[in-house]
């Protein structure tokens, strides 16, 4: 039984760290969290297809942005409540992301890794260009918005829990499909797709499925970050930056494993935190992060987990 | 209709650039089954070159490609050594992310010393004119330069040694090893001319259009694109296939603004993708087969 692991309830345990952090009302605090959240739904998203199946997804941010360009437009054009809209945009992009995936997935590693560099250019310029969802100005919201939430004080609070659960069922999700059938099947593809298909995986319409499912919860936190932000802009929804983070965060927390993710993302939060504050390297964050990826690569593939992993194997019992 | 036709004609002399931007990802997938994801740094990393041999040397534009790209060829070498050669016959997912990483640093780097103002390169070379249009002089000196490259390069990997001996590795890496072949300086080889191939197709574009340190992604973009159409690792189809690409930009460009080429771009490469996975060239071996 899935409950009777420890790692289960680990998980709850970070949730509830998050939520709990910054009571007392540390807005400050808690703005530093709604970044680490997000880092963290997009590496732990974005490991179901790296670590497990070993597809380098470079697109990854696209869900993000449609997401919340999906919700924005509904609120603002179409009068929906944050609810409703942000679950709108997370079934959109994810349908999106099966139609896509079905095409593009019978093809093999690196054809579907140029595919996902496309992807993103090609949808900033068609956003760009999409006058309903507003071209290049983007979508703005009117600041009466945050009415239906009760002013935008509590506003702020409420979609800070809303992204929290985002991260903890993205972090459930991918605990719940490694242990499932589907989710050995796609750790099969990772190994060797010629001999996982030869057992009878289904390897294409498991690589859709899990490009899809992996598209949900980005985009419901892209729906969350925007309607926060109250505006949304190509550049901003779709930075590459951010899947370029989302890609490093994975490997050096550890691709394949559920808490290396999170565990990256809060090391690369005080990483990036220092080197903001740091006058020489403020304008060098992408050098860093570049060379700790390829250090990363080169020398410890398995990340800061598989290093733990190797040390001590008993901890593989409690942290997955 | 006249200006349909030279709009086509320029996108095909423009395109065969693309295609010799191709042809430096093409290689060196051919060869090592590696997807080079520096290639867009080193494509700006040329344009660069060129605009500072041009603007603080003074030397003239045409003169500036040549120390471009033998500095590009060295470059590869080194970013062989740094980035490839451990990832060489690993699943494509760790070379994808190593060179990933490089393109970071360098992209970084460029972000930092000049920013993302544009940079101009001024070359005058008179244009050829039919009634109202003009084709400008550095795009037909591009293709031109592009069309020498390209033979030299088919010279090389057909009449020398050392060429040979890449198309062996190309073909079979370890029996290769077995006839005395030392496949791993052939590897960096491979790696330094794809390199050098991006760089000096970057400094002609440079003659030809303004540039960022950002522009690589784009140029990248479309490189993938022929190199797919072209059918991945096969040279030849990458020069065809970026000059089929240039035909598509110029027949789009009189209809539609320059902003949604990029999507256009990429819904033939999805559909290309899927439909035609060995390239364009597939198509006449198919039917040849059957």
């Amino acid at each position: 039984m899935i409950l009777r692991r420890p790692f289960f309830w680990i998980i709850g345990i970070a949730m509830l760290a998050f939520a709990a952090a910054p009571l007392g009302k540390n807005v400050e605090l808690r703005e530093s969290l709604v970044l680490a959240a997000v880092y963290i739904i997009l590496a732990s998203n974005l490991n179901m297809m790296l670590g497990y199946a070993g597809y380098v997804n470079f697109g990854s941010i696209v869900f993000f942005g449609l997401g919340g360009y999906f919700c924005l437009f509904l609120m603002s054009a179409r009068d929906w409540p944050l609810i409703p809209a942000i679950l709108a945009g997370g079934i959109a992009v994810s349908f999106l992301a099966f139609l896509f995936g079905i095409g593009i997935l019978r093809l093999r590693g690196v054809y579907f890794a140029l595919a996902t560099i496309g992807v993103n250019e090609a949808v900033m310029a068609f956003v760009n260009n999409f006058e309903p969802w507003g071209g290049a100005t983007g979508i703005y919201l009117s600041t009466g918005i945050f009415q239906q939430l009760g002013g935008p004080a509590s506003a702020l609070w409420i979609v800070y829990y809303l992204l929290v659960a985002t991260m903890g069922l993205s972090l459930y999700l991918s605990y719940f499909v490694k242990r499932s059938k589907f989710g050995l099947g796609l750790l099969a593809i990772g190994q060797n797709e010629d001999a996982a298909a030869v057992l009878g995986v289904p390897t294409p319409r498991y690589k859709a499925l899990i490009y899809s499912a992996s598209a949900f919860l980005p985009a419901v936190a892209g729906g969350l970050y925007f309607f926060k932000g109250a505006f949304i802009q190509p550049p901003d929804a779709f930075d590459l930056q951010l899947s370029t983070e989302a890609i490093v965060i994975t490997m050096l927390g550890g691709q394949g494993t559920i808490l290396g993710p999170a565990l990256g993302a809060f090391l690369y939060e005080e990483l990036r935190g220092w080197l903001l504050t740091s006058a020489t390297f403020s304008s060098f964050q992408l050098v860093i992060a570049g060379a700790l990826l390829l250090v990363i690569v080169l020398f410890a593939p398995g990340g800061l987990m598989g290093l733990l992993h190797r040390r001590w194997p008993n901890l593989k019992r409690f942290l997955e | 209709m006249i200006g349909l036709l030279a709009s086509i004609l320029d996108g095909v002399l423009v395109g065969a650039v693309y295609g010799l931007a191709a042809m430096g990802i093409t290689l060196i997938w051919g060869v090592m089954n590696v997807i080079n994801l520096t290639h867009g740094a080193m494509i700006v990393a040329g344009m660069f070159g060129l605009y500072f041999l041009v603007a603080a040397l003074g030397v003239p534009a045409y003169a500036a490609l040549a120390p471009v790209l033998v500095a590009g060829f060295l470059v590869g070498l080194a970013l062989y050594w740094i980035a490839v050669h451990r990832m060489v016959g690993q699943p494509p997912l760790m070379s994808l992310l190593s060179t990933f990483a490089v393109n970071l640093v360098l992209i970084g780097l460029g972000t930092a010393a000049w920013g993302t103002v544009l940079f101009n390169v001024q070359v005058s070379l008179p244009g050829f004119s039919i009634g109202r249009y003009t084709f400008p002089g550095t795009h037909m000196m591009a293709a031109a330069l592009t069309a020498a490259i390209a033979g030299v390069l088919y010279l090389f990997l057909y009449r020398t040694r050392a060429g040979k001996a890449v198309r062996a590795v190309a073909g079979n890496r370890d029996a290769a090893e077995l006839v005395g072949i030392p496949t791993t300086r052939i590897l960096a080889l491979a790696f330094g001319l794809g390199v050098a191939l991006a760089s000096v197709s970057g400094a002609l574009i440079a003659t030809m259009f303004p540039f960022t340190v950002l522009s690589g992604d784009a140029y990248q973009l479309k490189s993938f694109v022929v190199t797919v159409l072209g059918g991945l690792g096969n040279p030849t189809g990458a020069l065809v296939a970026g000059i089929a690409l240039g035909l598509v930009e110029g027949l789009a460009t009189p209809f539609m603004p320059v902003s949604w080429t990029l999507v256009i771009e990429f819904a033939l490469f999805v559909v290309v993708l899927i439909a035609l996975p060995g390239g364009l060239l597939s198509l006449r071996i198919r039917r040849r087969r059957t």
